[in-house]
């Protein structure tokens, strides 16, 4: 573009440009999409909500204490399942309370990443505004109702490692059959990480 | 001169209307104006909206198009706040001060040739004056006293800086304007505006006197505030300007003020140098009735909206100069070329009315060609020069700056500049200017 | 500094103010305008205390903090992982370059050595992040000088970019993508070729971007002369990044002390320079800056599909800590320079660190600038100095 300021300028050729950029794109159709008809298609990982699959949560803790901001919270309690014939007793955390405060959660995905049991995950789904900021303090039931959109993962890209998850399923229980793997194997077959 | 004579003839058909008449003309002009402002803001928002790769407002009414209804009666129910130091009067006057001169310059709008309105025949036009055309100037300089007593009264920095820019503005380039309208008058040797119609009977003004209407053009966008000259409410740098402080329907009473303004100048354009309600030459030519009865109220509306479209436009192309930049505009191209030109229409004018020979005419075209050419080549030499000197002094800055080798590497400081008040700076090099200047110079080298 | 402030009543009560120049003559009287911190010239809540001479700037002082939240105090009780959360919020409009100098400094500290794919990652997603970032300034400036239209192109292609962001990392500001060891995740199948679309895209409207505002001429006449940073100021105040490279400072961490993989890219890296050191001069550097990460993207983009397959992090320990000591690690950010010094006693939060971000060096310089200039171009100059407000208040 240097060389766009030593060549002489004709004057009013800068103003006339825009005047034609703009006419020009009065012609073309615009770009706006109308949003509460038309919903925009985001992205499997898009971090819209923070959904909860309870039956997976053993509430260990671990995410409401790495959040950067402490905007989880959890209750639990211990309950002693009977012993069955010939074993222990054995004691089981149960889940009282997991709520999400989203009007403090800054969306880093800390929680989702350090859940050891997959009991949680990111929802493309925002909309959720409230007039009233408690409102956004979403209890365990609304954030197990976030479950029914999450998406499945993308595949990975081909010339990425295999996922560890795969190659622990492989060695645990033999190779995985094409197909049967789901989503998340889809990668593997291309990559070709053996 | 027979144009005077016609004029005065012209006017005779004026100020015969029965009151009823002058009542529907009044509403009319009123609806008119208040619709077209509607109007205008939708489309403004529409076309804006659309040259920036979006739809703009769609959700009220058919394509949006009551938006403007709902943004007025938003503005309408909105609490109207009073600042408390403001001069209470003042304040208040001023809204209404902007607003009603700007309604007033539309009496005198030609809509149309002579029609029959219940039998009665009559100009689509509420009146006529022998100096019309002064009426809108007039109107014009009444509305900015609304601006500047806006911006008085609110006791607020950015409202005084922003009614002071509106009335330094509006008056100089009031001044241009009119300069413009002299070509015209010369023209159609009148100043009503049913007489300059009756003018361009056969050409446009615009045609004519290119260089008054493209002066008039950038006039009009001074005139009404407007992008790239919006500064009284440039909002970059005043917020809001001379209305920063008012809210509700005193807020609108400006906003409307402004868009009013805007469409009499447009009206004022159309009548001076569009040809008025003519038809436009190729209607004109293939259906001859195109300028009778009511067709050149559409001729006009579509010459007014063309013109407003230009406003849009060029809201949407361009950025807003400085202010420094306007005045020099207004005082140091505008007032100048208008002043020119009007001389040399004012020659020709001149020379035609003493019925000039070819020899005269030739002599006087070529006077004038050679004036100029001289001109542009005294004036080619000087710019020569001195982008030379210009050019020397680049080298030579780079020079000594190839000389110093003080001119240190990016981490490192260097300890003896220009600043924290070094004393050591003082004494090893020259003494420059203050730093204010000193960086202008730089970029002028 | 004197503290106490003087407002002088203006409009209506301009007569009842004391303390003239001098008494009886027809003194003039300086007047105190805040720009800010609720201005919409100031980007946010940056606060400018001129003092005028009619429409003259006489004296300037910015007054940042408004926004301070803390975050140097707030590195110190977080994790290496949760501090990039923070990071990425202090300059909220180049997220991802910041998270990468938090990650950086944790990796050497740690000597961390980073898969290669990642490496180029990093580098592509902070190159997009860099045309983001530039876009942004590209349409807010001319919107400051009036013109509305070039935000709404900046924006739509901005959009396009946030897209691609979007579907690699899941946000489209915070990215949140970088951890220590490489990125979060492997990248979703088929987003380069997407990413290379878009890039292609963006790289035609730029076009429209251009021809709208660079070369008009009141767009010129307002930025050509204004404004003028001298080389000597430059280097006194820290100025760096496009504003730096406006003034004729060529200097650049990318190719002066390469870190990711900027060191390969020597021969798409072009350095944009200008030597007039005006506003129109930082707002072209920033033009052709865009154009050069375009070109910086298509790049990695190319290596990156010509990489062997392999990890895009490192497997961290569960819970991870950075040797004692001290490392001071600066990038290049859309800005300016940034830099990190982080302070580590061996635990899993840093003892201290220390956040040098490119926009408060670049606004102190406002001070020396501003006096002398007219309001008007007040506006002209702080729009081209690139700042977020959020980068300074920290």
């Amino acid at each position: 573009m240097s060389n766009h300021e030593a060549v002489k300028r004709v004057p009013g050729a800068g103003l006339a440009k825009g005047l034609a950029v703009t006419f020009r794109t009065l012609l073309r159709r615009s770009v706006t999409a109308q949003y509460p008809e038309v919903k925009p298609a985001l992205p499997a990982r898009s971090r819209g909500a923070i959904a909860l699959l309870e039956e997976n949560c053993t509430s260990c803790m671990l995410c409401a204490r790495e959040c950067p901001d402490w905007c989880i919270y959890i209750d639990s309690h211990k309950e002693t399942l009977p012993a069955p014939e010939g074993g222990r007793e054995r004691a089981r955390n149960v889940l009282d309370r997991f709520a999400i405060d989203f009007s403090l959660c800054m969306y880093c995905g800390i929680c989702i990443e350090v859940c050891p049991f997959d009991a949680l995950f990111w929802t493309p789904e925002f909309e959720y505004a409230e007039y009233d900021i408690r409102d956004l303090l979403h209890e365990k039931d609304r954030l197990r109702e976030w479950m029914w959109t999450v998406p499945p993962p993308p595949e990975n890209d081909p010339s990425g490692a295999v996922p560890k998850e795969i190659t622990t399923a492989e060695r645990t229980a033999g190779p995985l059959t094409p197909g049967a793997g789901g989503d998340r194997d889809g990668g593997s077959e291309g990559g070709a990480g053996e | 001169m027979s144009t005077h004579v016609l004029a005065a003839e012209d006017l005779s058909g004026f100020g015969t209307d029965p009151w009823w008449l002058i009542v529907i003309k009044v509403l009319f002009i009123f609806v008119f104006l208040v619709l077209s402002v509607l109007l205008t803001m939708w489309a403004e928002r529409r076309i804006l909206g659309r040259m920036q790769l979006r739809l703009g407002p769609n959700r009220h009414g058919p394509f949006g198009l009551l938006q403007g209804l709902a943004d007025g009666l938003k503005l309408g129910v909105k609490e109207d706040l009073v600042p408390k130091n403001v001069d209470k009067w003042v304040y208040i006057l001023a809204p209404a001060a902007a607003s009603a001169p700007a309604f007033i310059s539309f009496a005198i709008m030609p809509f149309g040739p002579q029609v029959s309105i219940f039998g009665h025949q009559t100009h689509l036009q509420l009146t006529d004056l022998p100096v019309a055309v002064l009426l809108v100037l007039a109107m014009a300089s009444m509305g900015v006293y609304g601006f500047v007593l806006a911006g008085w009264a609110s006791g607020s920095p950015f409202a005084l800086l922003g009614g002071l820019r509106s009335s330094a503005q509006v008056i100089s380039y009031e001044i241009a304007m009119a300069l413009t309208f002299v070509a015209v008058f010369l023209y159609a040797g009148t100043l009503s505006t049913s007489g300059i119609v009756d003018a361009q009977e056969r050409l446009w003004f615009a045609v004519v006197l290119i260089p008054s209407f493209l002066i008039y053009m950038v006039t009009m966008v001074g005139e009404t505030n407007r992008i790239p000259f919006d500064l009284p409410e440039g909002e970059g740098e005043l917020v809001g300007g001379y209305h920063t402080e008012y809210s509700s329907m005193k807020f609108a009473m400006f906003f409307l003020a402004e868009y009013v303004n805007m469409s009499t100048v447009c009206g004022l354009s159309v009548t001076l140098f569009l040809g008025g309600w003519r038809a436009p030459a190729p209607i004109s030519t293939i259906w001859p009735d195109a300028n009778t009865g009511w067709w050149p109220m559409l001729w006009f509306i579509a010459k007014f909206a063309m013109v407003m479209f230009i406003f849009i436009w060029l809201r949407a192309a361009m950025p807003r100069v400085r202010y420094d930049q306007l005045m020099k505009l207004g005082w140091k191209v505008l007032i100048p070329v208008s002043i020119v030109w009007i001389i040399v229409v004012a020659t020709m004018r001149a020379l035609r009315n003493a019925e000039a020979t070819t020899t005269t005419w030739l002599v006087v075209v070529g006077a004038g060609l050679a004036a100029a050419l001289v001109a542009l080549y005294l004036w080619d030499r000087a710019a020569e020069k001195r982008r030379e000197a210009k050019e020397t002094a680049k080298e030579q800055e780079f020079a000594t700056l190839k000389a110093k080798p003080t001119a240190g590497g990016f981490p490192v400081p260097p300890l003896r500049a220009a600043h924290y008040g070094s004393a050591v700076r003082d004494a090893l090099e020259a003494p420059r200017p203050e730093r204010g200047t000193s960086a202008k110079e730089v970029t002028g080298a | 500094m004197d503290i106490s402030e003087r407002t002088v009543g203006v409009g209506a009560g301009a007569a009842q103010t004391g303390d003239a120049v001098s008494a009886k003559d027809m003194a003039t009287e300086d007047m105190v305008l805040n720009i800010g911190p609720q201005h919409p010239s100031t980007h946010g809540v940056l606060r400018l205390r001129l003092r005028l001479d009619g429409e003259q700037i006489v004296s300037a002082e910015p007054i940042v903090g408004y926004m301070h939240r803390g975050a140097e105090k707030l590195f110190e009780v977080r994790d290496y992982r949760q501090i990039v959360v923070l990071a990425n919020r202090h300059d909220w409009l180049s997220a991802f370059a910041n998270e990468l100098g938090v990650v950086l400094a944790v990796e050497r500290m740690l000597g961390m050595e980073v898969p290669e794919r990642a490496t180029w990652a990093r580098t592509l997603l902070a190159e997009l992040n860099r045309v983001l970032n530039h876009l942004m300034f590209l349409g807010s400036y001319p919107l400051e000088m009036g013109a509305i239209t070039p935000i709404f192109y900046a924006f739509t292609e901005r959009e396009y970019l946030q897209a691609v962001m979007e579907e690699v990392s899941g946000g489209r500001m915070h990215y949140m993508f970088n951890r220590v060891g490489g990125l979060k995740e492997e990248l979703p199948a088929g987003w380069t070729g997407r990413a290379r679309a878009t890039v292609a895209e963006v790289r035609h409207g730029m076009v429209r971007v251009e021809e709208i505002i660079h070369g008009n001429e009141i767009f010129r006449a307002r930025t050509r002369g204004v404004g003028v940073l001298t080389r000597e100021q430059i280097l006194q105040y820290g100025v760096s990044g496009p504003i730096a490279r406006a003034s004729g400072v060529d200097f650049d961490l990318r190719r002066d002390e390469p870190y990711l993989a900027y060191g390969e890219l020597g021969d798409v890296l072009r350095v944009v320079t200008r030597t007039e050191g005006d506003c129109h001069a930082r707002f072209s550097c920033l033009l052709d800056q865009v154009a050069v990460s375009l070109n910086l993207a298509d790049a990695c983009l190319d290596r990156l599909e010509a990489l062997p397959p392999g990890p895009i992090n490192q497997r961290l320990p569960k819970v991870l800590k950075a040797p004692e000591g001290h490392v001071y690690q600066w990038t290049e950010n859309p800005l300016g320079l940034n830099g990190y010094f982080l302070v580590s006693r061996g635990e899993k939060t840093p003892w201290r660190m220390k956040l040098r971000s490119a926009s408060f060096n670049n606004v102190q310089v406002l001070k020396e600038l501003l006096p002398g200039n007219l309001v008007a171009d007040m506006i002209a100059i702080l729009g081209s100095m690139f700042f977020v407000v959020g980068d300074i208040d920290k």
